[in-house]
């Protein structure tokens, strides 16, 4: 699933550690996402949204929307 | 790398199975080479270090429950996935052979040994997977 997370988290000046750390998951985990080989659980998916302030449709694209 | 507290406790798990299932086999080899079991006691050091091997795959399932990294926690059931295929797969085939009398009777602990092989198929597949768009 495509998502922005790798520019939120340069915006916010973050290594993947760094997010990592902030959710409480895997570096590897934060990679998986980024790189869409990963879809996050809702729980998850909140979470990141949450630490963003931002809502999960701001971050993921929904796979229907993909062109 | 970090590693979570759950991994670490897995591996402390096994680490400790690993050393009852040597020290299980050794000195069930060394008793039934010396005819010094029979009877129930016999049966019941038999089974000794299957005990070991069944605690192993009870590592995995408490790993399972304990790992709060979910995509850790997909890699391993992936990875035991791939395992029970790979076992499944070859225990079948091999199963049709003998039943046909073209390969030889082989004992059938050589499932879990099949299964631990594959661990290490499901391994490699995770490394190539998560390599590959990293």
């Amino acid at each position: 699933m495509k998502n922005r997370l790798k520019v939120l988290r340069a915006e916010r000046d973050w290594s993947q550690g760094d997010l990592a750390d902030r959710l409480g998951v895997s570096r590897q985990s934060v990679n998986a996402i980024e790189t869409g080989r990963y879809d996050p659980s809702l729980p998850l998916a909140f979470k990141i949204a949450e630490l963003f302030d931002l809502s999960i449709e701001d971050i993921f694209t929904s796979p229907s929307k993909e062109s | 790398m970090a590693y979570s507290a759950a991994v670490r406790q897995y591996s402390r798990r096994v680490i400790v199975l690993m050393i009852l299932y040597a020290a299980s086999l050794m000195t069930v080899v060394y008793s039934f080479s010396r005819h010094l079991l029979t009877g129930p006691p016999a049966y019941v050091a038999a089974i000794l270090p299957a005990l070991p091997v069944i605690g192993i795959f009870a590592a995995i399932g408490r790993y399972l429950i304990e790992e709060t990294d979910e995509y850790m926690r997909m890699l391993m059931i992936r990875q035991s996935l791939i395992a029970s295929g790979f076992m499944l797969s070859i225990v079948t085939a091999w199963g049709f052979l003998e039943g046909f009398g073209l390969v030889p009777h082989i004992v059938s602990y050589y499932a879990a040994v099949l299964w631990f092989a594959g661990m290490w198929v499901g391994w490699g597949y995770n490394i190539v997977v998560t390599r590959r768009a990293a």
